[in-house]
């Protein structure tokens, strides 16, 4: 017999569950003094580079009803492109830019929102450049495996053309799932879990 | 920021693809929730960018004395949560085996009536007035991560008209890519619900049931204190950079 490999498994998901808020935002859960802040709630500060927007939305089910328990993550590069990670080789990113933001949705209406700045272009492994997005990650009750998904801007119509990952979508409808319109000073994205509209979701 | 890991090259490889078969899929009819909540087409599968491969960071300056300590996190000064006194310890690992460091690990969970603080949680069961329910840590330089808190109780918890979540603690996991990023629980050896959850059951193959599932550890106890439960978790292993990866400036 050959040698063994010894690689291990990913340990499996679980959902979030209804009271995922208490682990990850227990302030807005109504958990005071644990936490100074909850984590996620601020991603830019005043000195932050970059054109300020706001992105906004909600995450519906397939009846058509918003999900008020879930939450979101985003990840995203800053407005020249580059991520505030150490895994990013390119250059530093800004120092005033968080990149990472996490929000749930309200309560009543379903809606998240995150004020944050357009991120630049990022490439992708062959080169060419991708269109700016920002990585979406939802989980909720009744989800068992985090959701990943993408945010491009339809304003930015010839960069998306041209994106290697959205060009290569072979149902062309629904490449406008992926696509946030801008609303006044931002942009809305709503996500549907199922549907004729069901957004794109990503096995990344 | 300073992290744990942060004298050691950054990872920058893709990761390897997920075993979906693994996780449990999406639709899980007998967990009802996951009907209307499950996307029904298929994912779209792309190569790892720098969007996948890079994630946040979060340093040692994050964390309160107490972050880590679930007995007197919201106790009342001198006092302290109800319950079986645990500490929960284990290591972040990759799939190469190899501890992963720096990785901002939060949990939270029921108190030892098996209720929730949480104005949706209307089980009868008593609130303790010392348990908020809500620690996190970060990992060291071999992965390895701690926390103290008193053992959870089992609910019960509207799906069918009589199920109940085993005893558990919800784990929220980032690597050092979001592509890497998960939310688990965690069970208990020898919890007899366990094996009749929905939620657990979404899980087919049970080996996978088995990785959620600590056991007893009485080496790490502390006499007269707290018993030990060992969870080590496993995040997505990465291609080595320099094989897999065109070197900078190639
Ligand atoms: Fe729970």
């Amino acid at each position: 017999m050959p040698q063994m490999l010894h690689h291990l498994r990913e340990t499996p998901s679980q959902t979030a569950g209804p009271y995922v808020h208490i682990g990850l935002t227990p302030n807005f859960a109504g958990i005071d003094g644990v936490y100074p802040a909850d984590l996620g709630t601020a991603m830019v500060n005043g000195k932050t580079k970059g054109e300020r927007i706001a992105i906004a939305g909600r995450v519906i089910d397939g009846a058509g009803e918003a999900l008020r328990d879930c939450l979101v993550e985003i990840w995203q590069a800053d407005a020249a492109g580059l991520y505030p990670s150490p895994s990013e080789t390119r250059g530093s990113a800004d120092p005033n830019f968080a990149g990472w933001g996490r929000c749930p949705a309200d309560a009543a209406t379903g809606e998240y929102r995150f004020e944050t700045v357009k991120p630049g272009c990022v490439p992708f492994p062959d080169g060419r450049l991708q269109a700016p997005h920002v990585t979406f990650w939802i989980v909720a009750r009744g989800i068992n495996l985090g959701l990943n998904t993408r945010l491009y801007f339809g304003d930015e119509a010839e960069a998306n053309a041209a994106d290697p990952i959205l060009s290569r979508i072979e149902h062309r409808s629904r490449v406008r799932t992926l696509i946030a319109e801008r609303v006044g000073d931002g942009y809305r994205f709503d996500i549907r879990l199922q549907g004729p509209d069901e957004t794109i979701f990503f096995d990344i | 920021m300073s992290t744990a890991g942060s004298n050691s090259s950054p990872e920058t490889g893709a990761f390897w693809p997920r075993d979906r078969a693994w996780h449990p899929p999406p639709l899980t009819p007998a967990y009802k929730t996951s009907v209307l909540r499950s996307p029904q087409r298929a994912l779209i599968s792309f190569s790892n960018t720098l969007s996948e491969v890079t994630g946040p960071v979060f340093g040692q300056n994050l964390f309160g004395e107490l972050d880590n300590d679930l007995i007197h996190n919201f106790a009342k000064p001198g006092e302290s949560a109800q319950g079986p006194r645990i500490i929960v310890h284990g290591r972040i690992l990759d799939e190469r085996g190899q501890g992963v460091p720096g990785v901002l690990v939060e949990f939270w969970q029921a108190n030892a009536a098996g209720r929730y603080r949480h104005k949706k949680d209307g089980y009868l069961a008593p609130l303790d007035p010392n348990f908020g329910g809500c620690g996190r840590t970060i990992s060291g330089v071999d992965g390895g991560y701690a926390f103290r808190t008193i053992k959870p109780g089992p609910y019960p918890w509207p799906n069918g008209v009589n199920d109940w979540r085993p005893a558990h603690i919800h784990f929220s996991i980032f690597g050092s890519g979001f592509a890497q990023r998960l939310i688990t629980q965690m069970y208990f050896e020898g919890d007899p619900l366990i094996r009749t959850c929905p939620i657990v059951n979404g899980i087919r193959d049970p080996a996978a049931i088995e990785q959620l599932t600590a056991p007893l550890d009485l080496a790490a106890t502390i006499p007269m204190d707290s018993m030990a439960y060992k969870f080590d978790i496993v995040l997505r292993g990465r291609r080595s950079t320099l094989f897999e990866n065109r070197l900078e400036g190639n």
